[in-house]
């Protein structure tokens, strides 16, 4: 049994390397420094391939992000910032292959709607709050009061009416 | 009053949730919508699958209705929609225009041939730098662009007759209607 889990183990791991080696096919693109590679990399990591969805154009052996990566590589070289290498993309894929998509009114509800929720819930959380501090004043009578201020003792009594 | 709310108010929060959970289970993420809709068609300038010598490229689908559709012989969905395609063709509503889309130019031939050929024309784009343009992520895509050659409509994946009758028939049919 544990022999068997651990053949599995081993298989998906294995499976996991390969995979992982087989994604990043760089070695075709040549960089005059390690922080130029460094650059292309980072840029491509935040662009999603649109054919394997939950990939990034960095981690996908897809046929389309092959291509990309040559075309933004290309654009590297020629100079282009990373504002024309994402608004070329967008242009023709749209915002899908951006991972952080941009702020804009069809995106507002997804930027601030989490923050809208945050403000709802703590006025809610406030005015439960202050109810609660409500309730324990109006329940205690003038007649169990007499009786606190016994058990508590003389010198509390004063007190207790000033409150 | 406020006891019915204690109630109601989760209630409602379910069903909206619900709504929401329900519309995103129809919804299909592989349909990127394009963001070329609205906007003039790419320019391409490519040579002809049946003759390298000669060009296709957007202007000679300008100054009418027109259907560009991104194919491949190494596209199985390209296969399935094919009869669609022919269909089309055989209504004469529209110019059908291909892009060969990454393929070898004896193949492409070879299936037009034998499956028969819907095309008017049809550009070769061997390293696929014209689908990037078009925003090509998976063929087989369908555009259909008005007569100043703005795109109106995008068809991801393989035509089906029910898509023809119920979109694509009627829009080159509103579009060959206005000048």
């Amino acid at each position: 049994m544990i022999n068997r889990f651990i053949s599995i183990l081993a298989l998906c791991l294995l499976l996991g390397t390969g995979a992982a080696q087989a994604g990043v096919t760089l070695e075709a693109f040549k960089f005059k420094t390690e922080a130029e590679e460094q650059h292309f990399k980072d840029l491509i990591e935040e662009l999603r391939c649109l054919v394997c969805q939950n990939q990034s154009l960095l981690d996908s052996d897809a046929e389309l992000a092959h291509d990309l990566r040559a075309e933004v590589y290309d654009m590297i070289q020629l100079g282009k910032t990373d504002e024309d290498i994402i608004d070329f993309l967008v242009a023709r894929y749209g915002d899908f292959v951006l991972y952080k998509p941009p702020v804009k009114p069809s995106t507002y509800l997804l930027w601030f709607g989490p923050f809208v929720l945050l403000i709802i819930a703590g006025l809610l959380l406030l005015r439960s709050i202050r109810r609660q501090q409500k309730v324990p004043a109006s329940e205690i009578s003038a007649e169990e009061r007499e009786r606190l201020d016994a058990i508590l003792g003389n010198t509390t009594s004063s007190q207790g009416k000033d409150q | 009053m406020n006891r019915y709310l204690r109630y109601l108010v989760p209630l409602a929060i379910f069903a909206i949730l619900v709504a929401f959970l329900y519309r995103g289970l129809s919804l299909d993420p592989k349909r990127v919508p394009s963001p070329l809709v609205g906007k003039p068609m790419p320019a391409f300038s490519l040579p002809r699958l049946q003759d390298p010598e000669a060009t296709l490229g957007d202007t000679d689908l300008k100054g009418k209705v027109s259907v560009l559709n991104i194919w491949a012989t190494w596209c199985v969905s390209c296969r399935a929609e094919h009869e669609v395609l022919l269909q089309l063709a055989q209504t004469g509503a529209v110019d059908i225009y291909g892009l060969n889309y990454k393929d070898e130019r004896d193949k492409a031939k070879q299936w037009l041939v034998q499956l028969g050929d819907p095309y008017v024309a049809n550009a070769f784009d061997a390293d696929g730098r014209a689908g990037i343009d078009w925003g090509v992520y998976g063929a087989p895509e369908t555009f259909i662009m008005d007569k100043q050659g703005i795109v109106r409509h995008k068809h991801i994946g393989p035509l089906s007759v029910d898509a023809l009758n119920t979109t694509i028939l009627p829009l080159i049919a509103e579009l060959q209607a206005t000048p």
